[in-house]
Order: structure tokens, then C-alpha cells, then sequence
């Protein structure tokens, strides 16, 4: 089970990697969506995948499945949130100012300020 | 109890939230974010006195035990650094009040601010470490929002790319977390200590450590990852470039010093060497970058890499005298580095240009302004009874202990050429014909002057207490030196 998330893990991670290099903002915006699913699975899977009930005491089973990576996600995942939820909103002030989303034009160079 | 020492996150983390309901009154906002840094440097300085007194300070936060809960240690680095930051968010904000201008510090500027103390000083005192990764995002999350803050089009597009670039660096973050987990399966930093010491860093560790290097490196512009920093850095205000260019680079060092003397000190000739090969092409690369432009901003900019060279090079020999040296010369650094900024933003308001070549003689209108980066300028360089001294010939001893002569070379030829960029600022900028400039009536050069003059104050008493402040540093290094100490501390064995 775990090498094949680690296979799934590594197709995001590539997916990520080639939409971050690309020119459109959104599609970089996407491939940091990407990045973060990737890196949220890997803390699940690296947290390990046996059987066992959910993290839950009432459950009165034998075995649990290990709680701390999924609190960590839950942490990861809310602060990508509010990263992303940034950025996607600077990228639409910048669309505005700019009137482009292509990150080739939006090179800096000191005399054009 | 020990509650002091998570005192200096709570008390900006409070004062940011009050300020979130008077984001009206400029007034209030300045009054009391002044106060409540104020009181943050009182707090450091009882830290810093309590840590000397009794050594390491740890407090289990919600009382669990320490590998179980969450432990903030407070060992005399961190609270130097502690310290440092608070010494340097007062000068800042008390500098953004005759600079910053009142649309944006109606929108947030001064509750932002301190959301990034708390990141800061979270940071520095955080014992674990996911707890570090999300200090690091309420770091990085209020250096998004005063990086983009006026919304001008430089810095839009500047923010763009800093914030991918650390999107990228907190994915990997995470990622090297997950790793490291699944080796030692614990988060608490003295614990994975004496996990890996067990297993004696197996290759899979020593991959983890390179991988932590790429994090904090990209958080901290070494070399081949430094390419974000000249471009961000130059887009914001002064101050905020001032904010930047002290603080968040040094967490990043912080980070690296925190783990490569705690965690990974196994398999030194691997991750020791790579890291002392990066220091030396870092400081090649900003001494490039520092002589070469002629633009102000640009020169200090390209002097913080230099600067971030030269503390991991101290970093990488791991001896008693390279370690000290990098502690003097990172407190050094973020002090004169904010000054630094601090005192080019003044010339760059008078003169309403970055461009060298379009200034000269501001020596006879502005004596005060131009002395004072004098002082600033030699001390950076390390001229004897300055602060930047200390600091550099202890990592000189410490490269003539381990007998890497080479980086010693590439330190003192860096030296020079550090002088000779700053010199260039000094000569060009303060010498020659007197110009007249439109503008430069309106500007309030002396209040303006006031923080800069601080700073530049600390610095001097630094420098010429180095005495004084020996045994500080040298508390400060023995838990780098032997990790026990602050394992047993964290541990309680």
C-alpha cells in the first residue's frame, strides 16, 4: 500500500513540478494545489498505512491508527489555505494591474518601476 | 513557573490582536505597538539575565511531558536572538512613523508587524519541530502581507514570486518533516536528537539533512537558492526592507545552526563540507553582486548574502571558536544590517533616487546622517573596535583550527570588498559637489535619524563590549557545542 502512494505521491509531485514551471500564473497557482496535496499524502503515508480503527477512544479497538501525522496534515492543510487564498487573490490584483498573467511580462528590471 | 518564556510570542500575538480593532486611529496604533516592543525588550533582557543565571529555560506547554507535548526552550542563543529582534522592531517601527505614510499604516501595517514578531521569536524558541514549521508560516504569512502592502506594481510582482518561491520551500518543509518522521517518529527536536545519535545517522538521515538545508537554505538565501532575495527585497518600503533584511534571512540561519549542531552532527564530512562549500560560494556571489550595481539598495541587499556566507561558514567548521564567531556575527549582522537599511532609506528619501551615480556631496546639508553610515559602513566590515571584529576573527581562528585556509582567504578578500562596496555608497553619496534636491526640505531627517542612531549605538557598545559579552556567547555555544546539554535540559534525565 505504501509504495503505491509513494507512486501517486511522486505523479503529483511531477505534475506540480512541470505546472510550476510553466508561464500562466493559474497554472502555478495549480501546481502549488498540487504540491501541497502531495506533500499532505506523504505526511499520511509516512506516518504509516497498517490497519486500525479510527483515532477515535470510544472505538474500543485493539489497535489505532497513529494520530499525529493527521493532526499535522489538518495543521498543513489549513495554513495552505491561507496561503493559497492569498496568492490566488494577488494573482487577480496583479491580472488587474497589469492587465497580464504571463510571467515572462512580468519580469523586473530596475528602470522600468 | 517558567512562563517567561514563552512571554515574548504572546505578548506581540496579543498586541497584534488588539490592533486588529483600531486599525483606524494611528495614534493608538503607534502608541501601543511602541509600548508593547518596549515591553518586549524588557522581557528579552529578563530572559537573557534568567537564562545566565540558570542555564537552559524550558516550559511543557500545556504541562505533557516533553517528547509528548509541545516544549519551548529558551537557551541563551535564542534569547539573544530574542533580544536582537525585539531591539530591532522597536528601532523599525518607530523609523515607519515618518515613513511608511498613513494609507497603509491604516491597513494593518503595525498588527502585521507584529504577527511577524511572533514568528520571528516563535521561531527562535520553538524545541519543536512542526511547531518551527508553523512559525515559520506566520513569519512567512505576515512577510506576504507587508511585502504586498500599497499594492504598488514593483511589488506585486515581486510578491508573486516570493511567495511561490516559499510555497515551494514550506511544501519541502513539510515534506523533510514526513521523512524524518518516519525514521524516528517523534517531533520534539531533543528527542530526534537522541533518536538518530542511537541509530548513528544512517544514510537515509543524512539525505533528510540536505534535504533541511534546501529548506532553510531557500528560507535563507545560500547560494545556488539566494536567487529570490535580490528582487524581493528591493520592491517594499525601507523599513519593511530593513525588517526583512535583519530578521528573516537570520531565521533562516537560525534554523540551519539549530539543526546541523542538534540533529545531524553525525556524518560531519558529508553535510559539514557541503555546507562549508555553499557558505564560500555565497559569499563569492553576493561580493559579485555588491560590487557590481550601483544602486544603493542593491549594494546592502547583496550584503546580507554576504553576511549569511560568512554565519554559515562559521557554522559549518562546528568548533568551539567558528561557533562563537557565528553567534557574535549574526546578533552583529541583524543589528547593523537594519541600521544599514535604515540610514540608505534616509539618503534615498532627501535624494529621491537609488541611483549612485546621481548623487553627491551630502556631507555638508546632512553631517550626522553621513558619519553615522560611516561608523555603520566600518563596522560591518570589521575594522577593530567595532562590532563587525569579534565575530569575523573567531571564525578566522576557527578556519585556521580546522585548516581550511582557503575560506579564510575568501572571508578576508570578502572583507575588502564589503568595504570597498559600502565605501563606494560613502564616497559617491557623501563627498563630491553639493547638489540641490527638490524634495529635500520636507523630510524629517532627524526623527528619521533617531532609530538609525540606536541601532548604530547598540552596534558600537556591542563592539566595544565584546568583553562584557563573552561569557553570553559563550553560554550561548556550549549546548552547539555538546547537544547533551540541551537534550538533558528538554529531556530532564
Amino acid at each position: 500500500m505504501e509504495i503505491l502512494m509513494a507512486v501517486v505521491i511522486g505523479i503529483l509531485f511531477m505534475s506540480a513540478t512541470y505546472l510550476m514551471l510553466s508561464k500562466s500564473i493559474l497554472r502555478i497557482i495549480i501546481g502549488t494545489g498540487l504540491l501541497s496535496h502531495g506533500a499532505h499524502l506523504l505526511i499520511l503515508t509516512m506516518g504509516g498505512l497498517k490497519r486500525g480503527s479510527v483515532p477515535l477512544l470510544s472505538e474500543q479497538a485493539n489497535s489505532y491508527v497513529d494520530p499525529l501525522p493527521q493532526a499535522l496534515i489538518l495543521t498543513a492543510i489549513v495554513i495552505s489555505f491561507g496561503v493559497t487564498s492569498f496568492f490566488l487573490v494577488l494573482a487577480y490584483r496583479t491580472y488587474q494591474e497589469f492587465g497580464t498573467d504571463n510571467m515572462d511580462r512580468l519580469r523586473g528590471k530596475e528602470a522600468n518601476e | 513557573m517558567n512562563n517567561i518564556v514563552f512571554l515574548p510570542v504572546l505578548l506581540p500575538l496579543l498586541t497584534g490582536i488588539v490592533l486588529l480593532f483600531f486599525s483606524k486611529s494611528i495614534k493608538f496604533q503607534r502608541v501601543f505597538s511602541v509600548l508593547s516592543v518596549l515591553a518586549g525588550i524588557l522581557l528579552a533582557v529578563m530572559l537573557v539575565g534568567k537564562v545566565h543565571g540558570q542555564g537552559i529555560l524550558t516550559l511543557q506547554v500545556g504541562s505533557w511531558e516533553a517528547p509528548f507535548g509541545i516544549v519551548i526552550v529558551a537557551d541563551m542563543l535564542a534569547s539573544l536572538l530574542v533580544l536582537t529582534t525585539n531591539l530591532i522592531g522597536f528601532a523599525i517601527i518607530v523609523y515607519s512613523f515618518y515613513s511608511i505614510g498613513k494609507e497603509r499604516e491604516r491597513f494593518y501595517y503595525y498588527a502585521i508587524f507584529q504577527f511577524l514578531l511572533v514568528g520571528v521569536n516563535g521561531a527562535f524558541l520553538t524545541g519543536d519541530i512542526f511547531n518551527l514549521f508553523v512559525f515559520f508560516e506566520v513569519m512567512l504569512m505576515a512577510s506576504y502581507v507587508l511585502l504586498a502592502l500599497g499594492g504598488t506594481k514593483p511589488q506585486l510582482r515581486e510578491s508573486l514570486k516570493y511567495i511561490l518561491v516559499n510555497v515551494i520551500s514550506s511544501a519541502l518543509f513539510v515534506i523533510t518533516v514526513a521523512y524524518l518522521y518516519s525514521v524516528v517518529g517523534t517531533l520534539n527536536m531533543a528527542d530526534i536528537s537522541r533518536k538518530i545519535a542511537k541509530i548513528d545517522q544512517p544514510g537515509i538521515v543524512t539525505v533528510i539533512a540536505v534535504s533541511f538545508l534546501i529548506v532553510f537554505g531557500l528560507k535563507g538565501a545560500i547560494f545556488p537558492l539566494f536567487f529570490w532575495l535580490p528582487g524581493s527585497y528591493y520592491a517594499p518600503p525601507i523599513p519593511i526592507i530593513a525588517l526583512f533584511g535583519a530578521l528573516l534571512t537570520k531565521v533562516g540561519i537560525y534554523s540551519i545552526l539549530r539543526t546541523y549542531t542538534l540533529l545531524f552532527y553525525h556524518d560531519q564530512g558529508y553535510t559539514h563540507q557541503l555546507l562549508g562549500i555553499l557558505a564560500l560560494l555565497t559569499i563569492i556571489v553576493g561580493v559579485i553582486g555588491a560590487v557590481g550595481y550601483w544602486d544603493m539598495k542593491k549594494i546592502i541587499i547583496y550584503n546580507i548574502v554576504i553576511a549569511i556566507g560568512v554565519i554559515i561558514f562559521g557554522i559549518s567548521l562546528m568548533n568551539q571558536q567558528s561557533l562563537s564567531g557565528s553567534i557574535f556575527y549574526i546578533i552583529h549582522d541583524m543589528i547593523i544590517k537594519a541600521a544599514l537599511f535604515l540610514l540608505i532609506g534616509i539618503i534615498i528619501k532627501i535624494t529621491g533616487t537609488n541611483n549612485l551615480r546621481e548623487i553627491s556631496g551630502l556631507i555638508k546639508a546632512y553631517p550626522y546622517v553621513g558619519w553615522t553610515f560611516f561608523i555603520a559602513a566600518i563596522s560591518l566590515v570589521g575594522i577593530p573596535p567595532f562590532s563587525g571584529f569579534a565575530g569575523k576573527l573567531l571564525i578566522l581562528q576557527g578556519a585556521v583550527k580546522a585548516g581550511s585556509y582557503i575560506g579564510m582567504a575568501v572571508i578576508l578578500l570578502s572583507s575588502l570588498m564589503v568595504l570597498y562596496s559600502l565605501m563606494k555608497i560613502f564616497i559617491n553619496g557623501f563627498w563630491g559637489i553639493p547638489r540641490a534636491y527638490p524634495d529635500a526640505d520636507r523630510v524629517p531627517v532627524k526623527m528619521l535619524l533617531l532609530p538609525a542612531v540606536l541601532l548604530v549605538g547598540v552596534s558600537i557598545v556591542y563592539g566595544f563590549g565584546t568583553e562584557a559579552m563573552y561569557p553570553f556567547i559563550s553560554q550561548a555555544t556550549e549546548p552547539l557545542i555538546d547537544p547533551g546539554i540541551y537534550i538533558n535540559a528538554v529531556l530532564k534525565e
